[in-house]
Parts: structure tokens; sequence; C-alpha cells
């Protein structure tokens, strides 16, 4: 159902792609997702992209809902199944513009599969993860991007595993665009969102950001305010470095910027192109 | 093949599967043909990342199709739930092996009715047919696009391995002698469209991702609006819909094919590739003079539920061969409410019935019934 816009002239602009009805949301004081969702919302309306021909595939979590505030066509999906839902999507139907917006959780743990196929495939989507590095909805248990030694519910003494690089696997995948951003950084990080929804191909935009409530509080991270501090603090901008630089782990800054902004065949651009591609690699035997 | 074909007829134009014996074939067949329609066939990386993409893809406005085996169906029920509290139309194949687990993965079993019934968590009405040729799994299919298109839910193909390798001559008529269906979506202005808002029919009418609605489609219990809501009231409106938009329309879904009802004694109650054998079986004792009819059920889900109640008044007994330990006869045995014998004939798959063993089976049956008059 599409929203009735008033014409109150006390709107604010961003409102248009916003679900009035739906505010209050069910976010926490001081969570960085509003930052994200908003900044997705700057760069979707510099875009000038028809709002009728975009649509948003989230998951589950507490990033996973930002579809149902977004006022365009949103598909809110199963745990960890966005990224195949926008495939099929995506496919039957080029002329959309559809992006992924999603946590760490979904993104990368459950659903981890299908970001590294559909980066391989090149599928012309822009998947923006929030990253608050622990499952928010369900009260804080361990994720994929979980630094060592955090404590979480379910990692009480503290987290043995080594986290997830996103840039890097990205990169790895074949991503097309890759960028890492600070949800405090509004600015640079709308500016990136819109580079990857101009870009063809699969664009990918980590957003870190801060849980308080369930992250924060067990980690003893302070407020939301002091954790999005603490996060600048110990974060660098490094545009164009090698993604493998990018691991977070104690004791080295979290670097942030632009890894890699390059170009190549989309899926269905590779599709048309098949069979001239087969001659090349595997020409026919002769006599 | 006769699956893919009638896909096609049916105007399937995207296809996202994952290999897996006995289905693959399905897949090969829709790789090589959906390209010269215009169509798009993916592989993808799992059955899970499968059915969502045909889910997906039927949101973009296309009809979609995905088909696989055991252990790619279990991997698919979650996303089928999603299916159906969406109100999404597609296919889903399901050519049936052996189980548990691996199991027989090149041999013929039904194990997975009831998976197809509850294999999704909650409560929820699906429709799933059943073929017992190739013949069949060319107009089954294009069948089940229609009554997905119709019901707005993904319909579930029930065939088994030994229908899906079955070869021979299967005719396609001419396409404008072939019924399809397409969806229909909304006339409304978007300012006072509610999606899940429905007229008697129960039948939401839903447009396509891209036609300026802006819709939101979830997952999550949700209103006329298709608003997530958490409540007993919004949950028990929609749970109930989601059930008596099928069960309302059980009449137009429900198929099946009788031989010999009237006068029957015993019912042989069939599907898939049990149907051969059991009209062989139905041929040879009805030559010995014995009173044997035959229900081939066309629609497994919903339940022949009237009519084997009313069978049951008519016949002694009804004997049910399956390639699994007893799933619709058990099905058949709450129908029937104690008034006729429910016979099962077991199989654990692996192969399928002898016509020898269905006609013992019938056989075993009155000799049963004639002992229970005896007692009375």
């Amino acid at each position: 159902m599409r929203e009735k816009t008033n014409a109150d002239s006390y709107r604010h602009p961003k409102d248009e792609l916003l679900r009035g009805s739906r505010i209050p949301h069910i976010w926490c004081p001081g969570c960085g997702i509003g930052s994200a969702l908003s900044a997705a919302i700057s760069s979707l309306q510099k875009t000038g992209i028809d709002y009728d021909q975009m649509t948003v595939v989230s998951g589950i979590g507490c990033t996973g809902r930002v579809a149902g505030y977004l006022n365009l066509d949103s598909f809110h999906t199963t745990h960890g199944r966005a990224i195949p839902f926008a495939t099929g999507l995506k496919l039957v139907k080029p002329q959309l513009k559809v992006f992924v917006f999603s946590g760490d959780g979904d993104l990368f743990s459950i659903g981890g599969n299908h970001f590294i196929h559909a980066a391989r495939r090149n599928i012309d989507l822009t998947i923006i993860c929030v990253n608050n590095m622990n499952y928010g909805m369900t009260g804080g248990q361990v994720s994929a991007n979980t630094p060592m030694g955090a404590r979480t519910t379910t990692t009480p003494y503290g987290n043995s595993e080594v986290p997830l690089n996103l840039p890097s696997l990205a990169a790895a995948c074949g991503a097309v665009y890759v960028a890492r951003w600070l949800s405090l950084d509004v600015r640079r990080l709308a500016q990136s969102i819109q580079e990857a929804l101009e870009k063809p191909g699969l664009s990918f935009v980590e957003v870190i950001a801060p849980c308080p409530t369930a992250y924060g509080r067990r980690n003893r991270l302070g407020s939301a305010l002091e954790m999005i501090k603490l996060y600048r603090e110990n974060s660098v901008i490094r545009n164009g470095v090698h993604p493998d630089e990018t691991v977070i782990q104690e004791g080295k800054k979290m670097v942030l910027g632009k890894f890699i902004d390059t170009q190549r065949p989309t899926f269905l651009e590779s599709l048309s192109g098949v069979s001239e591609l087969r001659e090349t690699m595997w020409p026919r035997k002769s006599g | 093949m006769a699956c893919a074909e009638g896909a096609l007829a049916a105007g399937c134009r995207f296809f996202g599967g994952y290999p897996i014996t006995p289905a693959t074939e399905v897949a090969e067949r829709m790789a090589g043909r959906l390209p010269a329609v215009g169509g798009i066939f993916i592989q993808m990386e799992d059955e899970i990342a499968s059915i969502a993409a045909v889910l997906g893809a039927a949101w973009g406005g296309a009809k979609a199709m995905t088909s696989t085996s055991g252990p790619g169906f279990s991997l698919m029920m979650e996303n089928l739930g999603l299916g159906i509290i969406t109100e999404t139309p597609c296919v889903i194949v399901n050519i049936q092996r052996g189980g548990p687990s691996t199991g027989l993965p090149t041999l013929c079993s039904q194990g997975d009715m009831m998976q197809a019934r509850w294999g999704s968590h909650g409560h929820y009405e699906v429709i799933a047919i059943s073929p017992s040729s190739p013949q069949e799994m060319f107009d089954f299919t294009i069948r089940a696009f229609n009554l997905a298109e119709t019901f707005r839910i993904p319909v579930l193909v029930m065939a088994d391995e030994v229908v899906g390798h079955t070869v021979e001559r299967v005719t396609i008529p001419s396409a404008e002698a072939i019924e399809v269906i397409d969806r229909k979506t909304p006339t409304e202005a978007p300012e006072t469209y509610f999606p899940y808002k429905t007229d008697k029919s129960l039948i939401p009418v839903l447009p396509n991702a891209g036609d300026g609605y802006r819709l939101h489609i979830t997952g999550l219990t949700h209103d006329e609006r298709g608003f997530p809501m958490t409540d007993a009231e919004t949950q028990e409106k929609l749970v109930k819909r989601l059930i008596q938009k099928i069960q309302k329309n059980k009449k137009r879904i429900i198929d099946y094919e009788t031989h010999f009802l009237n006068g029957a004694e015993i019912i042989l109650v069939t599907y898939g590739s049990s149907v051969r054998p059991a009209l062989k079986a139905m041929r040879s004792l009805r030559e010995a003079g014995i009173k044997v009819g035959l229900l081939k059920l066309n629609t497994i889900w919903p339940f022949a539920e009237d009519l084997i109640r009313k069978l049951a008044t008519q016949a002694k007994a009804f004997v049910v061969p399956e390639v699994n330990f007893g799933q619709i006869a058990l099905e058949v045995e709450r129908c029937a409410a104690g008034k006729a014998i429910t016979k099962l004939i077991p199989h654990a798959g692996g192969g399928i019935h002898t016509p020898l063993q269905i006609a013992t089976g019938v056989e075993e049956t009155l000799r049963k019934v004639a002992s229970n008059r005896k007692k009375r």
C-alpha cells in the first residue's frame, strides 16, 4: 500500500521515502541502523531513479526491518535469503533497481553462501550490510562478525572465533564496488551508497554501527554516543587500500574507505555474450 | 522433459534450481529451452537459494519454477512457508526418491507426501498434485501453474522417480488448445489499495514489484495493508483466510479419476507410479469376478475428504498401495472413520508394487471383510 503524503510544510525532505504510519520504529535509542537508513535515503534521492522502479529486499533481524520502513516496493524475506530472493527478482525485471539492506548475521552468518555466489555471478545488486557485530534482535548473540574476545550472551567468556573481514571477502568473490564506513560518517556513507547504486554489478557497502543495547552494554562500551566516539577514535580512512588490510582486530585501527571500484560484465551481460565467450575459451576443434 | 515442456507451455519464464538425482533432467531441459523463449535459467548455489530466487522472480511478475528431490525438498521447506504466507504463485516439482536422508538417490519412493502437507512450520493449506505418467507430467505441470496463479500459492507437483524416468509418447496440443491462466493484478489506485484485502474468494489481488504500488511483503504475520502485526487477532484473521482460501475452493482444486466405482466392494486408492500396477491388479481381479474399483487421486492436497467419506458408506474397504509405510492411507483411514476398512499395502521404496502384490492385498482385505461379517 502506497503511503499517503501530506502536504504539511513541516515535513522532512526524507519523509517521502519513509512509511510514516510505521513510525515509531522498533530500533533502540542510539542504534546505528537509523543513520545508515537515513544515509541510504539521501543516496536514493540523489540517484534520480523513479522510486516506483526501486525495490528493497531485507532478511531477518534488526536491519531486516528496513524493508518495512522504506516507502518503496519492499520485501522482508526469510533469514539469510534476501540475496537469492533479490537475484530472482532482478533477473526477471532488470529495469528495477534492486538493493538488499540487511545485517551482518543475516547476510554473512546464515546467508554467507548466497553473498559469495551473487558476487561471483556479479548480479546487478547493491548490498548494504549494517554490521553491529552481534545478533541484536535476539538479544545479543555472537555473529560471524563479532570481534575476538568480545562478550555476547553466547560467548560469556569472550568470543574465541576470528571474525570475517567483509571487504576482503566481497573483493575476493568479485564484487565490483566495496566500501566500509561508520554509521557516523553519514555524508561519506551516502556518497558511497549512491556510487554503489549507480554501479552496474554487485556493489557492497558495509556500515559499522553501534548496538548499544546488546553489544555495547555487555562489552562496557558505554552509551551509543560513547560507542560511536570510540569507533571514530579507533578508525582511520584509507581509500583504495588492499581489502586484506581492513581486518578488524584488537590493537589495530578499523580501516574505513572505498576499497574497490572496478567493473566487469554483469550476470545478464555475460549471459547474452556467452556464446561468443565459449568460442574464444573453448574453440571448436577443426577437422 | 514432459514436465519442462508443460512448464514452458504454461508460460514459465524463470527456473532456479540445483542438480539432484532424479530431478536434474527437468533443470537440464529448462537450461536448454528457456533462453529460446526469452526466459531465465539459473543454477543456484543450493535449494534454499533456488526457491528464494523463484519467489523473487514470481514477485517480478514471472511464472517461476524449481524442481528437486527429497534432500532439496527438505531444504526448501522454510521458504515454502514464505511463499504460503506472502501468497506467491510458483511451482515446486518433487521427483521423489528413497529417504530418509540421502537414501536411494536413483530409486523410487512416495515418502514425501506428508512432508508436502506439513513440511514447513506453522499451520497452513497447500496444493499438491500427483502425476502418474509422462503425459500427466506435461498436463499437470500446466495445471500446477494455473492453480498457482489462480489461488496465489506455491503448488507442489509430487511426482516420483518412476514417473520422472518413464519414457513414452506425450501428446502436446497446439498452444491455442492449452488453457493458460495468468494472475490478476489490481486496477485500483495505489492510494486506496490494500494488498491483502480480499473479496469472497479470499484470494488477494496483488501487483508485481515495479507496478507503482509500493508494496510491503513480509513473512511476518501481517494485516490487510501487508504490514507486520504482533497480535492474536491479526494472526487468526490471516491464518484462517490462508486456510479457507483453499478449503472453500476445494471443489475447483480437487481432481481425481474413477474406475468401476459403481458397486465396488473394494476401492483401490492410488496416485503416482502406483496407479499402473493397481489398474492391472484391478483388471485381473475383476476378470476373476471380484468387485474392485479404483480411485486415482490427481490432487493429493487438499485431500479428497468428502469423496472418501461418501465412498466409505458404499464400499466395504479401501486398499491403498503406497511406496511408503502409510501416509495417504492415514488420510483415507481418517475419512473412512470406521465405516469401511482401510488396508495399506506398503513398499519401502527402491521399486514399486507389482500388480500381484496389490491383487494379493485386495484378496487379504476381502477375507478380512468376510471374517468381520461373520463376527457380527
